[in-house]
C-alpha cells in the first residue's frame, strides 16, 4: 500500500512508529503535486525545500528522541487566506498579489507547534466569495473527478488537494459553505465548527461574524485528528470561546445510541436534483440500519436563508474591505497616470474626486475582480442612509428566525441529515454570468453559519455521471463531538470515502 | 424595485470605487436582480423580533490592560506600496 492510499490518521500511525519517515511522506506528496497539480491548480504556491525542511527537522527531532506534536509531520495544505508569515498570502486576489504578513495565522501557529509540514497554500475564490473557485485571480482550480468540473468553492482548492490525494489533510474556510459545498463536490470530508470553536486570528476577514476555519481530510477520523490540533480559544480572537477541547479523534470510535437524526422537509422541495436526493435518501436509511432513529421536522424561515446571507455577508464584507485602499499595503495604481486622468476629467466639467479619493477607487477598481466589487457594492448599497433599516436590520431579525428554527428543530432531534448541494458539481464557466444563480447554490449550507451551528459533509454516493455527492450533518453549537461519531459511524457502514477519483497520468 | 445608474453612481463612490461605462451597465442590472430576490424578506412579519448580529452574543471581552511589544514599524510599513521611512505616503491633500 503506497503511502496516499493511507488516510491522515493512519500515515499519523506510521510516522509515530518510524515506520515512515516525515520527509519520505513529504517527498511522495510533493511528488503527486509535481505530477498533477499542471492540471488541477489546487495550489497557488508550493515551497517544496521549505516543506522538507520542517520534514527534516521533525525527524531529527524524533530520532533524538524528542517529543513530537500529534501531527508528527504529516503534510498540510492550507487555504491562501490565512496568513504565513514571511511567505505571500494573496486571498486569489491581485489586490494582494505581493502581500507578505509579518505574523502567522493562530491557526498557522497552532500546525507548527503540533508538528505538521506545510504543503503551500491553496486556491481559493477570491477572499473566499465564491462556491466555484472560478473567481481566483490566479485561474481556475479543477474537479480532480472531472476536470471539466469546478471543484466547489470557496475552498476549492484545499478540497481538491485532499481529493486527487496531493494533500492529506487541508484548511479551508466556510463563511456560507465554503468547506462543506466542495467537500461534497469533491468527495472529501469537510467540517464547519461552531463559531468561535476556532480562532480567526491572523484569517483575512471576509463575513466576520460567519466566518470560521476548519479541517479537510478523507475520513471523519481524519478531520477529528486536525480539529483537536486547531480548535480552543485564542486572546487574539475575542470571539473565540473559552470552552474546552474535546479530544475528538479518541471518541470518534464510541458509536451513539439512540441518535434521532431530524430530517427537513423543506430540504427535498423543488430543486433538488433526483441523484442527490436519492443518494441522501438511502443514507439516511443507512442510519436506520445503524439504529438511528428519523424524525421529519419543519423549517419554514430556511428558504428564506440565502436572501438574509446575501445581505449580511456583503455588508460586512463591504466594511471589512474598506482596508484596502492602495497606501497601508496591497496593490497601488500609478499615482501619475491617475492624476493625468483627474485633470483630464476636471478638464471636462463637473465635480471630480479629490486626487486622495482617485488614489482608493483606482487601486481598489485594478485590484478587485468582479464579484468581489459586487459584494462591496451590493453591503454599500444595503448600509447606506435610507436602506439600512429595510435591507440589513431586516436580515439581522430573519437571522434570529433562522436561529430559533434550529433551536425548534433540536428540542426533536439530535442531529440535521439532509444534502449538502442541489446537484453534483456543474460544468466550469456554466454560472460565471449569474450571479444570483450562483448564490443559490448556497442553498443548505448558509443557514449554519448564520445560526452558529457545526456541520460537516461527507461522502454518500455518485451521481449517474459518476460525480461525488455529499452529505450534510448539522449539529447544535460546541457540539462536534457527537457530529464527528455519527459521521464516523457512517463511514464505518459505507465505502463513498474511499473512493478515489482516476487521473490522468 | 431595481436600482438605478445613479444609485450605482453614488454607491461606487460610497464604496471606493471607480467603475468603467460597462461595470456600470453591468452592476445596474446584476444588483437590480440580487435585490429583488432578497426584497423577499418583507415577507415575514419580524416586528418584535431582535436583530441578530453575531451567532454568540458576548459581551464586553475583557483582556489585561497590560503594555506588550507591538508590530515594530519597519514591519508595519514592509508592504506599503509607497513611504518615507516613516510614513505612509499618499498624494496631496490639501492644495499645492
Amino acid at each position: 500500500m503506497s503511502i496516499v492510499d493511507l488516510t491522515a490518521f493512519e500515515l499519523r500511525e506510521r510516522l509515530r512508529s518510524g515506520e515512515i519517515s516525515s520527509r519520505a511522506a513529504t517527498e511522495t506528496y510533493l511528488e503527486r503535486i509535481r505530477r498533477h497539480d499542471k492540471t488541477i491548480h489546487a495550489f497557488l504556491r508550493v515551497d517544496e525545500q521549505h516543506a522538507l525542511r520542517q520534514a527534516d527537522e521533525i525527524d531529527a527531532r524524533k530520532k533524538r528522541g524528542e517529543k513530537i506534536g500529534p501531527l508528527a509531520g504529516l503534510p498540510v495544505a492550507v487555504k491562501d487566506i490565512l496568513c504565513t508569515k514571511g511567505q505571500p498570502t494573496t486571498c486569489g486576489s491581485r489586490i494582494l498579489e505581493n502581500f507578505v504578513p509579518p505574523y502567522d495565522a493562530t491557526v498557522v501557529t497552532k500546525l507548527k507547534m503540533a508538528d505538521a509540514v506545510l504543503l503551500g497554500k491553496t486556491n481559493l475564490d477570491e477572499f473566499a466569495m465564491g462556491g466555484s473557485t472560478e473567481n481566483s485571480a490566479y485561474g481556475v482550480t479543477r474537479n480532480p473527478w472531472d476536470v471539466t468540473r469546478i471543484p466547489g468553492g470557496s475552498s476549492g482548492g484545499s478540497a481538491a488537494a485532499v481529493a486527487a490525494s496531493m494533500a492529506p489533510l487541508a484548511i479551508g474556510t466556510d463563511t456560507g459553505g465554503s468547506i462543506r459545498q466542495p467537500a461534497a463536490l469533491c468527495g472529501v470530508t469537510g467540517l464547519k465548527p461552531t463559531y468561535g470553536r476556532v480562532s480567526r486570528f491572523g484569517l483575512v476577514a471576509f463575513a466576520s461574524s460567519l466566518d470560521q476555519i476548519g479541517p479537510f481530510g478523507r475520513t471523519a477520523r481524519d478531520v477529528a485528528l486536525l480539529l483537536e490540533v486547531i480548535a480552543g480559544h485564542d486572546e487574539r480572537d475575542s470571539t473565540s470561546v473559552p470552552k474546552p477541547v474535546p479530544e475528538y479523534s479518541r471518541t470518534i470510535g464510541q458509536p451513539l445510541s439512540g441518535l434521532k437524526l431530524g430530517v427537513v422537509k423543506e430540504h427535498f422541495a423543488a430543486g433538488l436534483d433526483a441523484d442527490v436526493e436519492s443518494a441522501v435518501r438511502e443514507a439516511l436509511r443507512v442510519y436506520e440500519s445503524l439504529g438511528a432513529k428519523l424524525v421529519d421536522i419543519s423549517m419554514p424561515v430556511s428558504k428564506y436563508a440565502v436572501a438574509t446571507y446575501y445581505i449580511i455577508a456583503p455588508c460586512e464584507a463591504s466594511s471589512n474591505l474598506a482596508r484596502y485602499d492602495g497606501v497601508h499595503y496591497g496593490h497601488r495604481t500609478d499615482e501619475k497616470a491617475m492624476l493625468e486622468r483627474l485633470k483630464k476629467d476636471a478638464a471636462g466639467g463637473g465635480e471630480v474626486d479629490s486626487p486622495l479619493v482617485r488614489l482608493y477607487r483606482d487601486s481598489r477598481a485594478e485590484g478587485f475582480g468582479p464579484e468581489v466589487k459586487r459584494r462591496i457594492m451590493l453591503g454599500t448599497y444595503a448600509l447606506s442612509a435610507g436602506y439600512y433599516d429595510a435591507y440589513y436590520l431586516k436580515a439581522l431579525k430573519v437571522r434570529r428566525l433562522i436561529r430559533q428554527d434550529f433551536d425548534r428543530a433540536f428540542s426533536q432531534c439530535d442531529l440535521i441529515a439532509g444534502p449538502v448541494t442541489t446537484s453534483a458539481a456543474f460544468k466550469l464557466g456554466e454560472k460565471v454570468d449569474d450571479p444570483l444563480a450562483m448564490y443559490l447554490v448556497d442553498l443548505y449550507t448558509v443557514s449554519a453559519n448564520l445560526a452558529g451551528l457545526a456541520g460537516i459533509s461527507i461522502p454518500c454516493g455518485l451521481s449517474t455521471g459518476g460525480l461525488p455527492i455529499g452529505l450534510q450533518l448539522q449539529a447544535r453549537p460546541f457540539d462536534e463531538e457527537r457530529l464527528l461519531r455519527a459521521a464516523h459511524m457512517f463511514q464505518q457502514a459505507t465505502h463513498w470515502h474511499t473512493l478515489r477519483p482516476k487521473l490522468a497520468a | 424595485m431595481a436600482l438605478s445608474r445613479d444609485d450605482v453612481l453614488k454607491v461606487s463612490l460610497l464604496g471606493r470605487l471607480s467603475l468603467t461605462e460597462a461595470e456600470q451597465q453591468r452592476m445596474t442590472e446584476q444588483l437590480g436582480g440580487i435585490v429583488d430576490y432578497v426584497a423577499q424578506l418583507s415577507e415575514l412579519d419580524t416586528k418584535d423580533v431582535e436583530p441578530m448580529a453575531h451567532a454568540i452574543e458576548m459581551t464586553n471581552v475583557f483582556r489585561d490592560d497590560a503594555v506588550r511589544e507591538s508590530l515594530p514599524r519597519q514591519d508595519a510599513l514592509a508592504n506599503a506600496p509607497h513611504t518615507d521611512g516613516e510614513f505612509y505616503l499618499v498624494p496631496a491633500v490639501l492644495g499645492e
